[in-house]
């Protein structure tokens, strides 16, 4: 194979590491580049550089080390037997790029993934080596994300941990079988005990750090995963009951989901019919329900249908809203906060701003207009000194009045 | 008014200032609607005079005022101080007032400083910066960039801790901010012209761009509501955005609207002309229409897909002039095509009028709109559009001549006749043009599918057809 340029290589591996989803830059320690060589700093909540016309904001420097891989995971884009062009980096390239972008401020920072090439060892190796170097030679305090390798050593993976802000491990697929048949070099029990390690190195580098100022930090941004959707057959009800195990057991930052989408050169046992985008959206709404509104898992798989996938055209807490009637409507002036976040249409912050108003005055249906986006949407789940939604949440047609409009109204009716 | 405290601040954005003289004020008693606040350099109150220090009794303000107000005195809004005042007076008798989100004026402020937050956070986002090589040998950074608040020097510290280690400079049409590694200086406003125009590193970011993005999946509203277009001006990789929708588009099926827009073009220069192609009129008028498919004589080319230019035979003794094109128009490249244009369409052949006899165009070329989601809702065209558009209006009547125009609604009358006329008052009768033709003014056919009731709906499209009809025999009275 000719010598690639750079350009073509970053063509390649770019477009090699946009299946994965997470961008997020941010819940990191606080630090800039005061009183250093280098530059770089994070302050928290990240930043979106740019969006791209897929709607996804664009905050790291996204790529792959090299495309090659030893592996065969039907799914994958970049699997041993698929038909793209291979492309690799060297570690000096990688440091060079990350440090210019962030220069123009086109970035926060890196996410580097790899594939799998000679063995799991020798890949964490160089994806280590890369954020070394960036730290330790160039005094880089931007945000880096590293995706680990299950199978690295263990001494490898806290390595990661000390350079990186996230690691991450990708469990792939919400389901064992599903992972079997599609990822047979992978191994389930294998990634949960690295998503188990790493829990703990984060744990213990907390730990120590609350004794010790001096001890590094593991991983300020914790660690997540990402599971796709729509290459087996596990229902919105497995993947939201198995996402808040993940929560719960390794303590993660956040699960993402990322919508199989039709790759080109697709291996013959995925299915062809590409899993509607919404769905992706819907899970990760009811993802939100879980971490924010209070909601238990099995409430929100409540909110399903009877296959157990949520309605596509309506969010799942206006769905279990809509199937859980006999708890609204919901006093304003009252309620607790646990069930003023069940009203569908107002968010946290929302329900934080009733709560702070409302030793001050008796909420009237004018006053919780000025505190959320849509009162339209609020009014039949709420009372207010001067509002009551009669009738409202025992009507059959309820869905249709609050449901978001499909489709344009016929305007041509003569 | 005549005992008006005046209070006269440094700059646009003097929180000190505000802060200072607030202090001092609301101690003193004074109520907020006996101060005048202004910015040196803005237009003075001439019957205001200078605050003075007055003493009084202090009082506590609790530490979210201080940052909301640190925020709102960016804002653009010239009401800006007297809001924070009203605000700190409230606090002055109870200092949870705050607290009290549902507050008007609470709201208000919130609201205020949340777009100033979002003003801040997209700069802190969407500055580029471009290096340049200094005589001194040394590089530079150097960015231009447009707040829509007076927010610099509030977001310049992140930069500061971020890039503590470079030189770097970002310039703003109000003022430039300057680093050097130790010290932050201020210079004044400049334009884009003085900012450098590229960096070679920015095909590689291109390249990024464009290999990140996930042509399988489109959601280009989700992109515009994060990334306003107001921005793209001085962000390398949005030239992109164009190609990288079409393309996408492409494999998918949306490829519908593009082959659509494709036809319409093709069929609008094709369209029934009777004038021999070759001849100097012919030629003119394609000259012309090429002309006007790159027209930026106003703002809304930016937004529209495609200039929608008149069609028709050239030697037409009609011509019909709309509003502007619709959203369907718009995709189509041809005027009258929507649901408008099914009610003209309709009421053109109950008055026996073949369309393809008569030359159909709008008083403004482009369409303006405003996003819902991902509809698009038709929004007027104001004065300055109209005017700006009256040039190619004017092309084409003096190349055409008609000897009747007819102005369809309000706007195509006011650009016609240069001024403004109810509807009802010159409805159904000619008015003399300069050039000889002559004007006659009815409704637009999308006040008809503006109807609710049926029987209204009825009787106006019926007094419609009629002002067709007399337009019909009018022109056949002028030709014989």
């Amino acid at each position: 194979m000719a010598q690639l340029d750079l350009q073509s290589k970053l063509a390649i591996l770019a477009d090699a590491a946009k299946y994965d989803a997470s961008c997020a830059s941010s819940g990191s320690s606080r630090r800039d580049s005061r009183g250093g060589k280098g530059l770089g700093s994070t302050e928290g909540m990240g930043i979106c550089h740019a969006y791209a016309p897929d709607g996804r904001c664009i905050s790291l420097l996204k790529i792959l080390l090299t495309n090659s891989c030893i592996f065969d995971c039907a799914y994958c884009i970049n699997r041993k037997s698929s038909n793209v062009r291979r492309a690799r980096f060297t570690i000096e390239e990688v440091v060079r790029l990350t440090l210019e972008f962030y220069k123009r401020n086109y970035i926060e920072g890196l996410f580097l993934s790899s594939g799998i090439i000679r063995s799991s060892n020798y890949t964490m190796e160089q994806l280590v080596e890369v954020a070394r170097s960036l730290r330790e030679e160039h005094d880089f305090r931007g945000y880096i994300h590293l995706k680990t390798i299950p199978d690295a050593d263990p001494e490898l993976l806290s390595q990661a941990g000390l350079f990186a802000d996230r690691v991450s491990i990708n469990i792939e697929l919400p389901t064992e079988s599903g992972l079997q048949r599609l990822a047979p070099e992978k191994d389930g029990g294998r990634i949960e005990s690295a998503m188990r390690d790493t829990r703990a190195a984060i744990d213990d580098g907390a730990d120590a750090k609350s004794k010790y100022k001096s001890a590094p930090l593991y991983a300020p941004a914790g660690q997540s995963t990402q599971m796709i959707v729509g290459a087996d057959t596990a229902s919105d009800g497995d993947i939201i009951v198995r996402a808040s195990a993940l929560y719960d057991r390794f303590r993660l930052r956040r699960v993402y989901y990322s919508a199989f989408s039709p790759i080109p050169d697709a291996s013959a046992v995925l299915p062809l019919k590409r899993p509607p985008l919404m769905r992706e959206h819907r899970l990760y709404q009811s993802d939100w329900l879980m971490r924010f509104y209070g909601f238990k898992p099995a409430e929100v798989a409540g909110a399903a249908d009877a296959s157990g996938m949520l309605p596509l055209d309506i969010d799942p807490k206006l769905a279990w809203a809509l199937k859980f009637r006999e708890s609204f409507p919901v006093d304003v002036n009252r309620a607790p906060k646990e069930q003023l976040l069940r009203v569908p249409g107002l968010g946290t912050k929302a329900v934080d701003r009733i709560l702070s108003s409302r030793r001050w005055r008796n909420l009237r249906l004018a006053d919780v207009a000025r505190l959320t986006l849509s009162i339209a949407k609020v009014r039949p789940f709420i009372t207010t000194a001067d509002w009551i939604p009669t009738l409202m949440t025992d009507r059959a047609d309820l869905k249709a009045l609050v449901a978001p409009r499909q489709q344009q109204l016929e305007l041509f009716a003569a | 008014m005549i005992d008006a405290h005046r209070v006269t601040l440094a700059s646009e954005d003097d929180f000190d200032g505000w802060r200072d003289a607030a202090r001092d004020l609301a101690e003193a008693g004074v109520p907020p609607d006996a101060i005048v606040w202004r910015v040196d350099g803005s237009e003075d109150d001439l019957f205001a005079k200078e605050a003075r220090q007055p003493t009084g009794a202090s009082f506590p303000v609790p530490r979210p005022f201080i940052d909301l107000a640190k925020s709102v005195v960016c804002h653009t809004d010239p009401e800006r101080f007297a809001l924070l005042y009203a605000m700190l007076w409230k606090l002055r008798s109870n200092r949870h007032a705050m607290e009290d989100r549902a507050d008007p004026l609470v709201d208000r402020l919130e609201n205020l400083a949340k777009e100033v937050r979002r003003d801040v956070h997209k700069m802190h986002a969407f500055v580029r910066f471009r290096v340049v090589e200094q005589p001194d040998g040394m590089t530079r950074f150097i960015a231009f960039f447009e707040p829509d608040h007076h927010i610099v020097r509030h977001a310049a510290g992140f930069f500061v801790r971020r890039f503590t280690n470079m030189r770097w400079s970002i310039l703003t049409p109000e003022l430039s901010i300057h680093w050097d590694g130790e010290t932050l200086s201020e210079g004044p406003g400049t334009t884009r012209a003085e900012a450098p125009g590229g960096d070679p590193l920015e095909a590689m970011w291109t390249t990024y761009y464009a290999s990140i993005f996930n042509p399988a999946r489109l959601k280009v509203g989700a992109m515009l509501k994060e990334m306003p277009k107001k921005y793209w001006r001085n962000m390398p990789e949005t030239s992109l955005v164009q190609p990288l929708i079409a393309s996408a588009r492409n494999r998918e099926l949306e490829m519908i609207d593009r082959a659509a827009a494709k036809e319409g073009l093709r069929e609008a220069l094709e369209a029934e002309r009777r004038i021999e192609p070759g001849g100097n009129l012919r030629k003119s008028w394609e000259a012309l229409f090429k002309e006007a498919r790159g027209c930026t004589r106003c703002d809304l080319y930016k937004r529209a897909n495609q200039t929608v230019f008149g069609e028709g035979p050239l030697d037409a003794s009609i011509m019909f002039v709309g509003e502007q094109p619709g959203d369907q128009e718009d995709v189509a490249g041809r005027p009258f095509v929507g649901p408008a244009g099914q009610v003209f369409d309709e009421a053109l052949e109950r008055a026996g009028i073949p369309r393809s006899e008569v030359y159909v165009t709008n008083a403004v070329k482009h369409f303006k709109f405003e996003q819902r989601g991902k509809k698009r809702i038709h929004s007027k065209p104001n004065a300055g559009e109209i005017e700006a558009c009256r040039w190619w209006i004017d092309q084409e009547r003096s190349l055409i001549r008609p000897p009747v125009t007819v102005a369809l609604g309000a706007t195509a009358a006011r650009s016609i006749l240069d001024k403004v006329v109810t509807i009802s008052r010159v409805r159904g009768s000619p008015i003399a043009l300069p050039d000889g033709g002559e004007c006659w003014v009815t409704v637009h056919p999308s006040f008809l599918l503006r109807i609710p009731e049926p029987d209204r709906k009825r009787e106006e499209r019926a007094k419609f057809v009629d002002d067709l009809k007399r337009v019909r025999d009018r022109a056949a009275e002028l030709a014989s």
